[in-house]
């Protein structure tokens, strides 16, 4: 089969269609299933993160380094050109003069689109600011896909922080191609922007507002949380967020058996350790598999054929 | 040709350059905000509030020697976008088109979002033209956000206050 992702740049998770995204989960299947094979040997892969990051950064680096790929790279802008005031754009020409691709972390929105502008080689985007975090929408997609056994028509809750958490504003958008029916939990000061909303609605996704998350449990396949930070809110409404969207054991009794807990970690308040032994936590499988899913997009984009 | 020989008492008339006619009331100091940012030696005259039959009044700027393309026409779209630009030369209109709105906007306005990379790095913008219910969204190409174009019209004015402010 003809691999469309092969020399692409990974900037955003609208550029991927649907063939794009199912070929990602189905080579992050086999993967998981039968490890790592050769696919970077030879390359070298520059880790460019102009901003700390633990879980994508290292995920990211471990995929290269189990694909045979070899690293150059730096974790933070604090030892680079940039603290001299280096434009980025220069960066990265010279950066892509060096590697085969790049991995592209920057708390500048439009980073990585700029960077794969400029760069003759692939650039992934690891994270540009608040704009997109593709892979981050990769592994949910894949771990959605995986415990549930498909992507198409389910139902799931977005449950927290819909205003500013870019997670859900990619998940949401990418699901669209699945035609699922999504559930909102937020408290009114962290809806779903309304550009979302209509971009959802204009690809035919049916939503809607649930008041809590006892409402929301009984109806959905995935819960997927996400933590409301104490600063988004005034004090007061803080407490009764808290407190009104945090998820025991108790609040999943009228749980459907296959229903799954997600989050895109770190956690805070949001879910109870107990829930963590139960047969519906799933997050920190989650976060295994952005190891598979960081493989399985790496090999596609270098290679032209996995044969 | 008719609407602009009606209009030779209240402006004079151009040798060569351009008009741009049907400007809806009010939007013609915007547009002539932008056109000196792009050339500040440009002799210009301004119309305000002159009669109209399509609209209940409109204005009218014309500029002395320098004959738009459409691509130079195509920056005003955000302001009046049903305009009709004349190229005069030897006080003849030698070609008339509507201004309209084009699919994008490349290099004409900044990005309103303050941590765009284009707000830090030396490269152009570029916005996506979307029209809605709610009138007309422009996507930064870069950071992927969607504003209103009342973001963009007052661009020229907030350029105009920062000025101030570094100046004072």
């Amino acid at each position: 089969m003809e691999n469309r992702l092969f020399g692409r740049d990974i900037v955003s998770i609208s550029d991927l269609s649907r063939d794009d995204i199912e070929s990602i989960i189905k080579q992050a299947a086999t993967l998981k299933e039968l490890g790592a094979g050769p696919y970077l040997s030879g390359k070298l892969i520059a880790s460019c993160f102009f901003e700390a990051s633990t879980r994508t950064r290292l995920s990211f680096e471990a995929a290269v380094q189990t694909l045979g790929g070899r690293l150059i790279g730096f974790s933070d802008s604090e030892t680079t050109s940039a603290k001299k005031g280096e434009k980025l754009s220069d960066s990265i020409r010279m950066i892509a003069a060096y590697a085969d691709a790049i991995l592209l972390r920057h708390p500048h929105e439009g980073a990585a689109r700029m960077a794969a502008e400029v760069a003759e080689t692939p650039v992934i985007n690891c994270g540009d600011g608040a704009n997109q975090h593709p892979t981050q929408t990769l592994l949910d997609l894949f771990s959605i896909a995986e415990c549930q056994g498909r992507l198409d028509g389910l139902n799931i809750a977005l449950v927290g922080d819909l205003k500013y958490g870019r997670t859900v504003h990619s998940l949401a958008l990418a699901l669209a191609h699945f035609k699922p029916h999504l559930h909102f939990v937020a408290p009114d000061a962290l809806r779903m922007p309304s550009y979302i909303e209509n971009a959802l609605a204009d690809g035919g996704v049916s939503f809607e507002y649930q008041d809590s998350l006892e409402d929301v449990v009984p109806k959905v396949d995935v819960l997927y949380l996400t933590r409301v930070q104490k600063e988004r809110l005034d004090p007061t409404e803080y407490m009764h967020v808290a407190s009104k969207y945090v998820l025991t054991v108790d609040g999943l009794c009228n749980a459907q058996p296959h229903l799954r807990v997600m989050h895109p970690l770190p956690r805070v308040d949001e879910i109870h350790p107990a829930v963590d032994t139960t047969e519906h936590a799933y997050y920190f499988e989650q976060a295994k598999n952005g190891l598979y899913v960081r493989q399985a997009l790496l090999s596609l984009v270098m290679n032209e054929s996995l044969e | 040709m008719s609407d602009l020989s009606g209009e030779k008492l209240s402006v004079e008339a151009i040798r060569s350059g351009t008009v741009i006619d049907h400007i809806p009331r009010g939007r013609g100091l915007r547009i002539l905000g932008r056109l000196q940012l792009k050339n500040s030696e440009a002799r210009i005259t301004v119309g305000l509030n002159l009669p109209s039959r399509n609209l209940s009044a409109k204005d009218l700027i014309k500029i002395d020697e320098w004959q738009f393309t459409e691509t130079d026409a195509a920056e005003l779209a955000l302001f009046a976008p049903n305009a009709t630009v004349n190229i005069v030369e030897n006080y003849k209109v030698k070609r008339k088109f509507t201004i309209g709105m084009p699919s994008e906007f490349v290099n004409v306005f900044w990005c309103p979002n303050a941590n765009c990379v284009t707000r830090h790095d030396s490269v152009g913008t570029r916005f996506k033209v979307n029209r809605t219910v709610d009138g007309v969204h422009l996507q930064c190409h870069f950071c992927e956000r969607g504003f209103s174009e009342e973001l963009f019209t007052e661009q020229d004015r907030l350029l105009g206050l920062a000025y101030m402010e570094t100046v004072v």
